[in-house]
């Protein structure tokens, strides 16, 4: 187990980061988030040519065979940046899915495309009246023919208006919350029957309901095996979630940055107000916090490549929920030692929070995954 | 555990109830409730009706237009007013400026002023807070320079709460910088509705243009508008300040909305189960609700001591710190029981005449934005940081 970066996850942090200072300031990101899509597919093209959305593709389907760690070190420059590209919905879970479970043909099909920066994948799992239960399930998908017809509704699809495919889990077999019964199916997201509603997210991202009105689909749309998707989707899950730690990783850096900054710069009563020992005691805790919560994500990050599913889980669960206390603190703090400044939508600050907060909320927050860490103890 | 009242006072909040819930529109209950934006004539319409009833300002002398009640009275009136959705009068011109008036003011001042807060025909915003000058208040550099029979006012406001909605703005400006920065400050009326004044609005982190910056250049202030005497302004402010510190705690308000937040949590199905059935999070919300109890313990304290002469000291900073603290808290924990919903931002949804579907439950739209916008609690009134020092120097004389 290494807990440093080796030479190649060094240069691909230096790049990643120059990449945010030079080609996606504040302003810039702000200009991509007006745009019609929510973000910039010439960023995108850009990504594609640094080879990260390559990384953690297999290489014999055109990508780079990265590690979750490798992939790690990008989602946290990602963090710093703000980023509102689409690499958790495309590469992290769509990409992954299909890597885990498609057939060679639809690998083939998907996977180089995506790695090539030209095929958007929008992950529809979650379900409006789920919670964050991953084995609720209600979209159904019924026997037609050799094929299936789904019906049902899909919930906080990031940019699926995006996407040029869909990968949808609905129940071919059992009850609404049972392990067993779920499958995965590939759905080209023009299909007849599919209809999004899209929004934007209050973390400055973009996603969508998706309903699934009699979508017919032939058999070569199912991912893996029938019924046997929900290991698929825990392990795509997990790794999407400790991808998103390490990204909260690099948002609550640059909250502290920012924060200890503007402490040491704003006057009042006559000196900075970081010279006040109470708020550098903050500072601190801030500090703090966003070291275990880093440290504890790429330990996690390097145990869910190797693990199974139960200690895979642990891991996964402890660094959520590591990182959604963390996170809280600092972005709470963050914008509190700001003072009136950190409530205003002009200081990068506010918007770190908000990302903080809405990692937070995707895929468990931090009480399920306490619950989860302490049911498998 | 219920407050123990005796017949007249139950019999009081039986009345209140009675009127709140024959007066309050049901969609201004619902807007108020779950935290969406009222329209200007939505808050005034309301201020009239309590006017009307003689309840605009429980606060105030009875021969300003006062209530006469009980700490008590004023206490289950806020609290009955929450429960009902009543839109929270707006502080500026009823809390704050008009016991400033009422002190310090002279008669023309008084008699002109005084009679039209009552009856909400002006709407006040609070020219306090500088891009420079925040928690160092005392630090402002707002000018204004007396040119015969008025003041000739330069400089700029921030953080102006509803200023877009204002008409007249007190202010605090600067006469005179040679001696100690509090001993130059003036108090004065500003109309803003005359060339030179700007307001700017402010998009905070939730979306919404609440709070504005005012510039203000070469505006003509009338000597006739300055309180008291030039110099005096920091007093005055302070004594606005300390003089209104139950009403921050929002006692009434924090418990409707734990109560939302029971109701909500109720609907929120969690692995077969309503959310507030899981024991983690019910006992969660218990947490807050302690805290609530002894803060409405302390609330009651400090109104019984001002009734009976004692003035509202520095413990009543206290009433600030929990108060918001509370406030943040259930903010959280209603973000944690909409759960996915958290992530869509629908700001129409949050306004008059939307009537698509909502996406999610009804009651997702608005609860993180408000989390978010609340965060301004803890920061605003004197921040938190602040209010410790005050009671650090003023109680335990460090």
């Amino acid at each position: 187990m290494s807990f440093a970066f080796n030479d190649d996850q060094k240069m691909l942090a230096e790049s990643a980061d120059r990449f945010m200072l030079d080609d996606y300031a504040f302003e810039t990101r702000r200009k991509i988030m007006t745009m019609d899509e929510g973000f910039s597919r010439d960023v995108w093209g850009q990504f594609a040519e640094l080879g990260w959305l390559a990384l953690p593709i297999p290489e014999e389907h055109g990508g780079l065979g990265g590690s979750t760690v490798d992939t790690a070190v990008l989602m946290e420059c990602f963090g710093r940046g703000l980023v509102v590209e689409p690499y958790m919905g495309t590469v992290v879970l769509g990409a992954g899915a299909i890597a885990a479970a498609g057939s060679e043909v639809q690998k083939a099909e998907i996977l180089a495309g995506v790695a090539e920066g030209k095929t958007l994948l929008g992950f529809a799992h979650i379900e409006p009246k789920a919670r964050f239960t991953l084995n609720h399930v209600e979209t159904t998908a019924s026997k037609d023919g050799a094929g299936y017809v789904l019906n049902g509704e899909k919930a906080i699809v990031h940019n699926a208006d995006a996407a040029d495919y869909l990968i949808v889990s609905a129940r071919t077999a059992g009850g609404t919350t049972d392990a067993d019964g779920v499958t995965l199916f590939l759905v080209d997201s023009k299909a007849d029957g599919v209809e999004l509603r899209s929004y934007p997210t209050i973390d400055g991202l973009r996603a969508s309901e998706v309903k699934l009105d009699g979508v017919k689909l032939g058999a070569d749309a199912v991912i893996g095996d029938v019924d046997g998707a929900m290991p698929v989707i825990e392990a795509v899950v997990d790794r999407a979630n400790v991808l998103l730690c390490a990204e909260a990783a690099g948002a609550m850096e640059a909250t502290v940055k920012l924060t200890v900054e503007y402490l040491k710069t704003r006057v009042q009563f006559g000196r900075p107000i970081g010279d006040f020992q109470v708020l550098q005691h903050r500072s601190v805790e801030m500090l703090g916090a966003k070291e275990y919560s880093r440290a504890l994500t790429y330990r996690a990050a390097g145990v869910v490549d190797v693990a199974d599913a139960r200690d895979r889980a642990r891991a996964v669960s402890a660094a959520k929920v590591e990182m959604g206390r963390a996170g809280k603190k600092i972005g709470q703090d963050g914008v509190q030692l700001h003072g009136g400044m950190g409530m205003t939508e002009d200081m990068a600050v506010g918007h770190y929070f908000k990302r903080l907060t809405m990692i937070d909320m995707l895929y468990g927050n931090t009480d399920h995954h306490l619950r989860r860490f302490a049911r498998l103890a | 555990m219920e407050l123990i009242l005796t017949p007249e006072e139950e019999a009081f909040r039986q009345e209140v109830r009675e009127f709140l819930a024959a007066e309050v529109p049901e969609e201004v209950k619902r807007k108020t409730m779950t935290g969406f934006r009222l329209s200007k004539e939505e808050h005034v319409s309301w201020q009239k009706k309590l006017y009307e009833k003689g309840w605009v300002a429980p606060g105030w002398p009875v021969e300003h237009g006062g209530t006469g009640w009980t700490p008590m009275q004023k206490h289950l009136f806020e609290e009955e007013c929450a429960a009902a959705g009543a839109p929270p009068v707006i502080a500026f011109g009823v809390t704050m400026v008009a016991p400033v008036i009422m002190a310090f003011g002279n008669k023309e001042q008084k008699d002109y002023y005084l009679p039209r807060i009552l009856r909400s025909d002006d709407w006040w915003c609070q020219g306090y807070s500088e891009p420079g000058s925040g928690s160092d208040l005392a630090s402002l550099r707002t000018k204004a320079v007396l040119n015969g029979d008025h003041y000739i006012v330069n400089g700029q406001k921030t953080w102006t709460s509803l200023a877009q909605h204002a008409n007249l703005m007190f202010c605090l400006t600067r006469t005179d910088d040679s001696g100690k920065r509090q001993e130059g400050i003036t108090f004065l009326l500003i109309d803003m509705e005359q060339p030179g004044v700007t307001v700017q609005p402010i998009t905070t982190i939730d979306g919404s243009q609440e709070i504005n910056n005012v510039f203000l250049e070469d505006v003509k202030v009338p000597v006739a508008n300055r309180i008291g005497e030039e110099g005096k302004g920091w007093t005055y402010a302070k004594y606005l300040l300390g003089h209104e510190r139950t009403g921050i705690a929002a006692v009434g308000r924090s418990k409707a909305q734990l109560k939302r937040l029971k109701t909500i949590a109720s609907a929120e199905q969690h692995e077969g189960r309503a959310l507030i059935e899981d024991a983690n999070f019910r006992e969660k919300i218990a947490e807050i609700e302690i805290d609530l109890l002894a803060l409405e313990s302390l609330v009651l304290r400090v109104l019984s001591d001002e009734s009976s002469g004692k003035g509202p000291g520095p413990e009543a900073s206290f009433l600030k710190i929990r108060g918001t603290e509370v406030q943040q808290g259930i903010t959280e924990l209603l973000v944690e029981a909409v759960g996915n919903y958290a992530h869509p931002y629908v700001p129409d949804a949050m306004k008059t005449g939307w009537n698509e579907d909502p996406i999610g439950p009804e009651h997702a739209a608005s609860i993180a934005p408000h989390y978010f916008n609340w965060r301004k609690a803890s920061i605003y009134g004197g921040s938190n940081e602040i209010q410790k020092n005050i009671i650090a120097k003023a109680v335990l004389g460090f």
